[in-house]
């Protein structure tokens, strides 16, 4: 992954964040909720900071941000799509529907398009199992896709 | 006795302090509970306690389920057993999960014949493996000292603690989740690229082959053997109180004569030792501490104290990475094997004719970090490092052992001249304390122009965390504060930079106990009282030299008269000082 510049404002906005929570090691996981709320992601460059002002190891930052699932170093895509693999998609075929997404985009779960448009995840039930099987792509949510719609789908957000 | 529980254990009865656990209990009645994870520091107050690995767990009376004995504190009445069907069974379901996500190619594996977890099978006679799942495989990384196969790994997580606790360097950390969790540097970068000091503690403490050294054996076997090469060898003073244990010897035997006669065996062309570029450490660093300090007193207020030694290369790394603001506080002395170095391949190599490029310089070291150190491109001329490469403590035993050599009934033999020449100064240098005791009393002596009536400074030994002494040099009081283990060096270096030291001088070794527990020494696994034993056949070597301070050491005397000229030359300068760098 290629070093992102962040820009100084955005650090600025990073740095009171810290210290909202008085650069307390104890406040290392709200700190970094509000960092991937506002960076949308968690690149080295933002772990970093966040270590060395709450005065703890880097690797420490690391090992926390990847226990959880929450957080991820990876940016989101101008698209985020994300594919329903909860019971009543995943039996109406939604695991065909995701594979076609990433066999189209060349990206697997958890990745981004190297031109940043296009970013792909799983997730666990919308509340929209009439619609079996539903993909979500940002607020916007397709029903009863098969894979043959991907194609289209994709065509209409270019 | 309030503060007395008795219990029982495999039926004997034991009374131990409230508090005491049930692994620490059986051991001190010699029931030897086996245990992976677990780790001891008592001198540094410091327990490796996650209760990860369950191959301790015993059975108590009255409780559903069995507990693990390392983190059960021993309670009034109960009654434990260590070797029930129960638990005989349990412990061997656990090894076997263990090692159904462990290589099985202990044969040609770096750490066989000294593996806990290889040794913990064989005891449990394990000689298949029922569980056929998933494999945790990752990558072999190799760094300038240390090699990392964490498909190895069992997560006992010594290394991490090592690193966090003791160490507070921090580039070792519990990295993702479940499964796929493991040990890694941030971002899984190469330890080369993190914050490491390659003090190799973390190497010191691993059970099993995840955390080795980078071996440099063949390597050396190649020069050896090649008739266009003059290949002389330095030792470290620590390696002569720790080699003997790689052969069955008693924790803190002394075989430096054996060690000299072994190195001959293997066909270095000289034997020198790195004692002889201690004292003249002690020339250069010493005089710069004196330097200082008269500034100082004559009201010098530009001038840097305290002083701190630079004579260790993780030290070096730690303060380069943690305390960048405070690079002009160390001595810019070079440590003794890069003094050793530069003098052998300037002023030895011109006495004796030999070319630049036809020597190859040999350390042999306690230490990882020098393996490091050696390859550091300040400390070379031309691409030619002033020393070729280290090899460990461990990595000259299993030579010896390559070359047939019987150790023990070795004659004692005597290192070769001049460089071989040291005073009891030098050998003291491998124990926490010994370096400041080794300035003090050229220091001492320099100083007040007089003879010191005892050059014993007591006050410098042991193995308590930070050691502080004010030692009268005629009216004048000099502080002095000695820090082993970088968590200690750590205290000490935020007083400096908070402006609150009291010390003029500091000295900092980055491992327990100093260099005789380097990472590079027969595994110490925590054990202190084999640091003691090693530390003792240091100050009896000390106590029977015939000098017993650096600047009497006559071949120093005559190396400052034939090319030096005197400390702090400009030539003493250019090839035995250094300057250090913002990492």
């Amino acid at each position: 992954m290629s070093e992102i510049k962040i820009p100084q404002n955005k650090i600025d906005q990073l740095l009171d964040i810290c210290n909202e929570h008085g650069n307390q090691p104890g406040e290392l996981i709200n700190i970094l909720h509000k960092a991937q709320h506002l960076f949308g992601y968690l690149p080295q460059e933002v772990q970093r900071i966040v270590a060395r002002q709450l005065g703890i190891p880097v690797s420490k930052v690391y090992g926390v941000v990847t226990f959880y699932s929450f957080f991820t170093m990876t940016p989101k895509g101008e698209h985020p799509i994300s594919v329903c693999m909860g019971t009543a998609c995943y039996v109406r075929g939604a695991e065909k529907v995701l594979d076609e997404f990433r066999r189209i985009l060349g990206i697997n779960v958890g990745e981004t398009t190297p031109d940043g448009k296009y970013s792909l995840s799983s997730l666990r039930c919308v509340g929209a199992c009439g619609l079996a099987p539903v993909v979500l792509i940002g607020e916007k949510v397709y029903g009863r896709v098969v894979p043959g719609d991907v194609e289209k789908i994709l065509k209409e957000l270019e | 006795m309030q503060n007395i529980v008795t219990l029982q254990i495999d039926n004997h009865t034991v009374e131990v302090e409230k508090g005491t656990t049930v692994l620490e209990a059986a051991r001190q009645i010699g029931v030897h509970i086996p245990s992976l994870c677990y780790m001891n520091l008592k001198d540094m107050c410091i327990t490796n306690l996650p209760a990860s690995c369950r191959v301790c767990v015993v059975e108590v009376e009255g409780r559903r389920n069995l507990a693990p004995a390392c983190a059960t504190r021993c309670e009034e009445g109960m009654k434990v057993h260590t070797s029930t069907l129960r638990v005989l069974n349990a412990r061997r379901t656990v090894l076997e999960l263990i090692l159904s996500d462990h290589p099985h190619d202990c044969l040609i594996c770096p750490k066989s014949g000294n593996c806990e977890l290889q040794n913990l099978a064989a005891t449990l006679k394990i000689h298949e493996i029922p569980f056929a799942g998933a494999r945790n495989v990752l990558p072999i990384e190799t760094s300038p000292s240390i090699v990392r196969d964490m498909s190895k790994c069992i997560y006992c997580r010594r290394c991490e603690m090592m690193c966090n606790e003791v160490q507070t360097v921090g580039a070792l950390a519990a990295v993702n989740r479940g499964f796929v969790s493991t040990i890694s540097p941030a971002f899984h970068e190469n330890l080369a690229d993190s914050e490491c000091t390659f003090c190799g503690q973390c190497v010191a403490v691993c059970p099993v082959g995840a955390l080795t050294e980078v071996d440099h054996t063949n390597r050396l076997l190649r020069d050896l053997n090649n008739p266009k090469k003059t290949v002389i060898v330095q030792t470290a003073p620590a390696v002569r109180a720790a080699l003997g244990e790689e052969f069955g010897m008693k924790p803190g035997t002394s075989v430096t004569g054996k060690m000299v006669a072994a190195l001959r065996q293997l066909g270095f062309q000289k034997v020198f030792d790195t004692d002889f570029a201690a004292d003249l450490t002690i020339m250069e660093e010493g005089s710069e501490l004196l330097d200082r300090l008269t500034r100082y007193l004559n009201g010098d207020k530009e001038v840097r104290l305290p002083i701190l030694t630079s004579c260790c290369p993780a030290w070096v790394n730690f303060f380069e990475h943690q305390f960048p603001d405070l690079l002009d506080v160390p001595s810019t002395a070079r440590s003794p094997q890069q003094m050793f170095g530069s003098i052998a391949k300037t002023y030895w190599a011109e006495k004796m004719g030999i070319p630049r490029e036809d020597l190859i310089v040999v350390s042999i070291m306690p230490c990882l970090a020098k393996k490091y150190e050696c390859a550091r491109e300040e400390f070379s001329t031309n691409g030619d490092p002033d020393v070729n490469y280290s090899i460990s403590t461990r990595e000259l035993a299993s030579l010896i052992k390559r070359a047939n050599i019987d150790f023990e009934t070795l004659p004692d033999e005597e290192f070769d001249q001049p460089l071989g020449e040291s005073t009891g100064a030098g050998v003291i240098f491998g124990a926490s304390g010994g370096v400041m005791e080794a300035a003090l009393r050229t220091a001492y002596e320099l100083y007040t122009g007089k003879t010191l009536d005892k050059v014993d400074f007591e006050e410098t030994r042991g193995l308590q965390n930070i050691k502080r002494a004010t030692i009268d040099l005629n009216g004048t009081k000099l502080n002095i504060g000695i820090a082993h283990g970088l968590g200690n060096a750590r205290k000490l270096l935020n007083e400096i930079r908070e402006g609150k030291s009291e010390f003029h001088a500091i000295e900092i070794m980055a491992c327990p106990g100093g260099c005789i527990g380097g990472g590079g020494q027969p595994l110490h696994h925590g054990n202190s009282e084999l640091l003691k034993a090693r530390s003792r056949a240091l100050y009896e070597e000390d106590k029977h030299k015939p000098l017993r301070k650096s600047h009497e050491n006559p071949d120093i005397v005559r190396l400052y008269e034939e090319f030096l000229g005197k400390p702090l030359s400009e030539k003493a300068h250019h090839l035995l000082h250094t300057h250090y760098f913002k990492k």
